[in-house]
């Protein structure tokens, strides 16, 4: 007897058998399914909204596409600030002394201001005034540099705020209705207007679209950096909260129209809803090892006392095996 | 020639493997009176699913991952995939509440039941992969709201949601294999152990006079 092996307490069955046909069960299984998928298929089809592209987000939302490419720069936005695996500038989440998201360290690296908004901006050809804006941000000490981001971005921070609040916007951001393009009134900014100048209309041509993809090789398959800078921003948020999408509405297990989605995943999606979960720094690594030991013992159950014991004292049993239960019942008593 | 075939692998092997499940347990033609309960039609359903699953998935997979976002009938093999994808997630719940009230683990079947519940967790994260593959705005979504809870836990940095390559290649080969050999397990192991009789009627159900049973009684179980 072992652990996986208990002893057996189920001794081999000696009554009474039926004609069964194993292979034509299967196959009358398939048919049945197969015809249902094809019957809901045809009745509700599946969703497909069209992803959204950078450069949708900087002509839709410019002056969110421009506030999240100054965080980008200056250090400050959720992917600059996150830690492994993309980088070293955050521990990543931690329940008490596991650190598992450090220890597993940085396998994705990113660094925010070369990835999203330098990088980029050094493929612009023939553009003089953005060549020495680019040479000046890169020659100033970084703490230079980090006061220019930050002075640039805390008008662009401020109008997202009072747009939030629902308040008068301030004055200091403007868009131009026909190009489209951000004004931002701040000094000590140095040449960071001048980029994000650039940055955007890179962005509305679809430039920084391939630009973001663009690596050592031909051939792209990993969409992490423009995955990433664009959940920095708010089109993502936008388009999942009109779709009901969000985290408060038991987020990713849904999908976009009235589809089920992954509804088994609601378990998982159920701690976020409540607390402490709620409303913890640490929520997602809490989750997890929530789910993780819930998985264990799921696994378990057959040798998990109490779990293991309650269908004995619970009915459903004999709902499920009436049939024999009464076909059995006058050979018993008799 | 004996002694060559005495030390021979593959002989042991198959001994082993007709000892295990001799032929009339591996597909019996019979099967004991008490499988007489609509909730026996979950685990077949579970199987019927992940058949029409694997097949619409391996059209997708043959015409590549974007030809469903240009044609009716890529997105209509698309569809039957999702549904099916629903229905096997569907089967494979009530499958397992039903054996979770027959305590089927029961007379040895403890491993009958850790394939099963392993099968519904590999599951999960196959399902996943796909929605994180789908390259339109319920993968962009998916994948950045579910990176950060792999990510807490580490195995962001070895399984990265938002990269669609290699969600592809979990989606389209690695998963469904596991998915497939946890229920081939699964499977024989029902076979091997029979299906599990009633709870505390097992000592009077024996009592009872045996009718004629066919192949698989006589091999000493419905397999």
């Amino acid at each position: 007897m072992s652990l996986l092996r208990p002893k057996d307490d189920t001794k081999p069955w000696a009554g009474a058998y039926q004609p069964y046909d194993l292979v034509k069960e299967l196959c009358i299984a398939i048919g049945v399914i197969g015809l249902l998928a094809v019957v809901l298929a045809v009745l509700f089809s599946s969703p497909d909204d069209k992803p959204s592209t950078v450069a949708q987000w900087s002509r839709q939302l410019p002056v969110d596409f421009v506030k999240t490419a100054a965080t980008e720069l200056d250090g400050t936005s959720g992917t600059a600030e996150y830690g492994p695996p993309y980088n070293h500038n955050g521990e990543g989440q931690h329940a008490a002394f596991i650190y598992l998201q450090k220890w597993l360290g940085v396998s994705h690296p990113i660094d925010t201001a070369a990835d999203y908004v330098i990088d980029p901006l050094e493929t612009v050809p023939n553009d003089p005034a953005l060549q020495r804006a680019l040479a000046e941000y890169q020659a100033a000490p970084e703490k230079t540099q980090k006061a220019w981001g930050e002075a640039y971005a805390k008008p662009l921070e401020e109008d997202a705020e009072a747009e939030e609040a629902g308040k008068p916007l301030p004055k200091t951001v403007s868009v131009d209705p026909t190009t489209g393009m951000v004004s931002v009134q701040a000094s000590g900014t140095g040449p960071v207007p001048t980029m994000m100048t650039s940055l955007l209309s890179l962005a509305r041509s679809g430039g920084l679209d391939g630009s973001l993809l663009t690596s050592k090789q031909f051939f792209q398959t990993d969409y992490t950096k423009p995955l990433l800078f664009m959940a920095d921003g708010g089109l993502l948020d936008k388009r999942a909260e009109e779709q009901h999408l969000g985290g408060d509405e038991w987020g990713m297990m849904n999908e976009t129209g009235s589809y089920p989605g992954q509804a088994w995943l609601w378990l998982y999606a159920f701690w976020y809803q409540i607390e402490p979960f709620k409303a913890s720094e640490n929520a997602d690594v809490l989750v997890m090892l929530v789910m993780g030991v819930l998985s264990l013992a799921f696994i378990c159950i057959p040798f998990i006392p109490g779990v293991r014991d309650l269908p004995r004292k619970l009915p459903i049993y004999k709902l499920i095996w009436r049939e024999h239960y009464r076909a059995i019942r006058p050979r018993s008593s008799a | 020639m004996s002694g060559s075939t005495d030390r021979s692998w593959t002989v042991k092997v198959r001994e082993k493997a007709v000892e295990a499940l001799p032929p009339e347990k591996l597909l019996p033609d019979g099967q004991p009176t008490y499988v007489a309960s609509w909730i026996y039609m979950f685990g077949v359903a579970s199987i019927a699913s992940l058949v029409v699953i694997i097949g619409s998935g391996s059209i997708l997979a043959l015409k590549g991952p974007a030809w469903w976002h240009y044609t009716g009938v890529g997105h209509f093999f698309n569809s039957i995939h999702m549904w099916a994808v629903e229905l096997f997630f569907f089967a494979m719940v009530v499958h397992l509440w039903g054996k979770y009230w027959m305590s089927a683990w029961r007379g040895g079947r403890a491993r009958v039941w850790m394939t099963g519940a392993i099968t519904f967790l590999v599951a999960v994260p196959t399902a996943l992969t796909g929605y994180v593959s789908q390259q339109n705005f319920d993968a962009q979504w998916i994948s950045t709201q579910a990176k950060d809870g792999l990510n807490s836990v580490g195995v962001g940095a070895f399984f990265n949601v938002t990269n669609f390559g290699q969600m592809y290649s979990y989606h389209v080969l690695l998963l469904p294999i596991a998915v497939v050999v946890l229920v081939s397990a699964h499977v024989l192991l029902v076979r091997r152990h029979g299906v599990v009789p009633p709870i505390e009627l097992e000592a009077r159900l024996q009592a009872a006079p045996a009718v004629e049973a066919p192949a698989a009684a006589a091999a000493g179980g419905a397999g």
